[in-house]
């Protein structure tokens, strides 16, 4: 038998949709979700299943729209907000980080905020400075936001499914270029748990862990580099906040090397934050080599192609990040 | 646990026409104003710590909004949200155990004075960002609408908070959406220190109703009669699905801004002006006067606040210090 095959995009759209059919207070609300189908075409035909009333386009409006989205969730219903690019998430911040993230400790734990923040994230568009930013590191950085960065299409429903039910904010950053990429996805509702890392290849000589498409790129790298005799394991941390260091310690014990992994800037990036904690846990003991870190260049997506693709690491950059790890350059 | 009879709506007509409406009006009157005056002494003498913004002055805004509300219905509030807090029915206790940071306060102990909510009465939060509660407000008003409950919710805000963006996006949501929502602007003719007539062109902040062709009404926020009626009208149009008003009341806080204020920005002839307007004097003067109360009713209803307020202190004086250790487990709701 064969597996069921599609794409990310349609494993997002598929867990909305099943979300909205087992649970009335499921809605969506969002910039041109409705007849448009979304930007990225995301909510395609949820608008003609669901109807105006709970696939609600809205005003170009990201912080109404986000503390609305608060509001319906803190008297019981469960919104999931479409931004339509992250970069435009700046617009709602104070929706997203003195309320949503603080309303349920701050008031005292009876009041909370299920609600879904969804936006497309990273570059490799063309869209420049201001639609392609990997922002994850600003909410990862807010105590009360869970974040969680899917990497495949089987890990965009799962997820997406867990942050639904989820009973705290969670901003779900969906990286542009797999929206098209395809994968088997159960047609079965099922969550994948927010804050449990996934080992998707176990190689004995080095531990790379990748967020969001840099897990895909890796994971291309790792075939190429086995081809060279270098085995790598692969980690996905999957979400930022909860972040589950196990499996990479565990890893690293194992390889004694770490090459981390992410498209956003290098300085102050998330994965500066699995470096330290590597270097606060006994897996430091296990390094034979110094923590190596490939990250976006500390500069604005700029648009051209060539310039675009020079400031992200790409796959040949992660092959020989690796090979220049094992050579301990 | 410390309470003042609920506010509660006239038959017909006005608050002050109706005994029941008009006893529990001036109940909330004075409970805002001896709870605030108590916490104001209790900072003064160091007994309570933090920051807190006072309302005295402002009564009659709460007190005429929530006597046109259900206990079911919503409020969002502000930083200087005491009076909302109050007149929605919240328990005084645990406001003022909230406020001397005990773990039996509304918050845990975790948000004083600018963060108390009440789930049970429907206060949705107090807010310490200027204009954050008033898009939560058009979102909880969504979800009446998507829920079909006739249910209202009321977003408090200053009148600093018509130039945030905020504002305007939630009117215009408001607008489009056509919400049950009801806008009140406490109008106190300043932010912190910089007036309205500075902040703003327009003489009223209802003109400003006119942008998302809702309408906007401003009345006299020292009279609970005014913000009575005034609010039961836009409340009747939400309910009945006919969308948002935008309601101006205006008043003035006889206190600075915060504990800081030293008045530079408004002079003492102005403050004693107002003063001449005090919304609780002139609400129990005008019930003796028409024969809803008598002197000694009126001074009756006065000793018991008085009195509802002291073991408010009392109670919460004796509850527990809030509790560290519970810190890191209450970031988020356990996920079931």
């Amino acid at each position: 038998m064969s597996e069921r095959v599609i794409t990310y995009a349609e494993a997002i759209r598929e867990a909305i949709g099943q979300a909205m059919e087992s649970d009335p207070s499921v809605f969506m609300l969002g910039e041109d979700i409705g007849v448009y189908g979304g930007a990225f075409g995301v909510s395609g035909d949820l608008y003609h299943r669901f109807g105006e009333e709970r696939v609600r386009d809205t005003p170009i409006s990201e912080m109404g729209i986000v503390g609305a989205a608060v509001g319906a969730a803190l008297v019981g219903m469960k919104p999931i907000v479409e931004i339509q690019f992250s970069d435009f998430t700046a617009h709602a911040m104070d929706q997203i980080v003195n309320q949503a993230a603080k309303i349920h400790f701050m008031l005292g734990g009876e009041l909370s905020v299920p609600m879904v923040l969804r936006a497309p994230s990273g570059s490799g568009t063309g869209a420049a400075a201001q639609h392609s930013q990997s922002l994850e590191t600003w909410f990862a950085h807010v105590p009360g936001l869970k974040v969680v960065l899917p990497s495949s299409p089987m890990e965009a429903k799962g997820l997406l499914l867990s942050a639904i039910d989820d009973p705290n904010p969670v901003i779900v950053l969906e990286h542009k270029l797999l929206y098209k990429t395809s994968g088997h996805v159960p047609e079965e509702m099922y969550k994948t748990p927010i804050g449990v890392a996934r080992v998707l290849r176990e190689g004995k000589d080095l531990t790379i862990v990748a967020t969001g498409v840099m897990v895909s790129r890796s994971l291309e790298a790792a075939a190429q580099l086995s081809q060279m005799g270098i085995e790598a394991t692969v980690i996905d941390p999957r979400t930022l906040s909860p972040l589950d260091m196990g499996p990479i310690n565990d890893s690293i014990s194992q390889t004694g090397r770490v090459m981390l992994v992410q498209e956003a800037p290098k300085h102050v990036g998330f994965i500066a934050e699995i470096a330290a904690r590597i270097s606060e846990g006994p897996a430091i003991y296990s390094l034979t080599e110094p923590v190596k870190r490939l990250c976006g260049m500390d500069v604005p997506i700029p648009y051209a192609p060539q310039l675009e693709k020079a400031v992200v690491p790409q796959l040949p950059d992660i092959v020989s990040g690796a090979q220049d790890l094992m050579r301990g350059v | 646990m410390a309470t003042i009879t609920p506010l509660l709506p006239p038959a017909a007509g006005k608050v002050s026409d109706d005994k029941a409406s008009a006893m529990a009006a001036l109940e909330s009157l004075l409970a805002i104003r001896f709870f605030e005056e108590a916490v104001d002494g209790m900072f003064a003498r160091g007994l309570m710590h933090g920051t807190m913004h006072l309302s005295i002055g402002q009564e009659a805004v709460a007190t005429g909004v929530c006597a046109a509300l259900r206990q079911t219905d919503f409020i969002t509030s502000t930083h200087r949200g005491h009076s909302h807090c109050i007149a929605k029915g919240a328990d005084l206790t645990r406001m003022m155990a909230e406020l001397l940071a005990k773990q039996t306060g509304y918050c845990r102990g975790r948000g004083g004075s600018m963060h108390i909510a009440d789930a049970k009465t429907g206060n949705l939060g107090a807010n310490g960002i200027v204009a954050g509660g008033i898009p939560i407000a058009a979102g909880a008003a969504l979800a009446q609408k998507l829920k079909k409950t006739d249910n209202v919710v009321v977003s408090f805000f200053g009148d600093g908070a018509t130039n945030e963006g905020a504002f305007h996006e939630a009117l215009n949501l408001a607008s489009v959406w056509d919400l049950p929502v009801i806008f009140v602007c406490e109008n106190n003719k300043y932010g912190m220190s910089f007036s309205t007539a500075k902040s703003m062109k327009v003489e009223r902040i209802s003109e400003r109703a006119a942008a998302y062709a809702m309408p906007g009404v401003t009345v006299d926020g020292n009279d609970v009669d005014a913000v009575y009626e005034a609010t039961k009208q836009a409340v009747d149009r939400a309910r009945a699905g006919q969308g948002p008003t935008l309601i101006e009341c205006v008043t003035y806080r006889h206190k600075g801004h915060s504990k800081s204020d030293k008045n530079l920005y408004r002079t003492k002839e102005e403050i004693d002006f107002w003063k001449t307007k005090d919304p609780v004097g002139k609400f129990e003067t005008l019930l003796i006067e028409k024969g809803i109360l008598t002197k000694e009713q009126a001074e009756q209803i006065t000793e018991n606040v008085r009195n509802e307020i002291r073991n408010a202190i009392t109670e919460a004086q004796a509850a527990p210090d809030s509790d560290p250790a519970e810190l890191l487990s209450s970031v988020f709701r356990a996920v079931n």
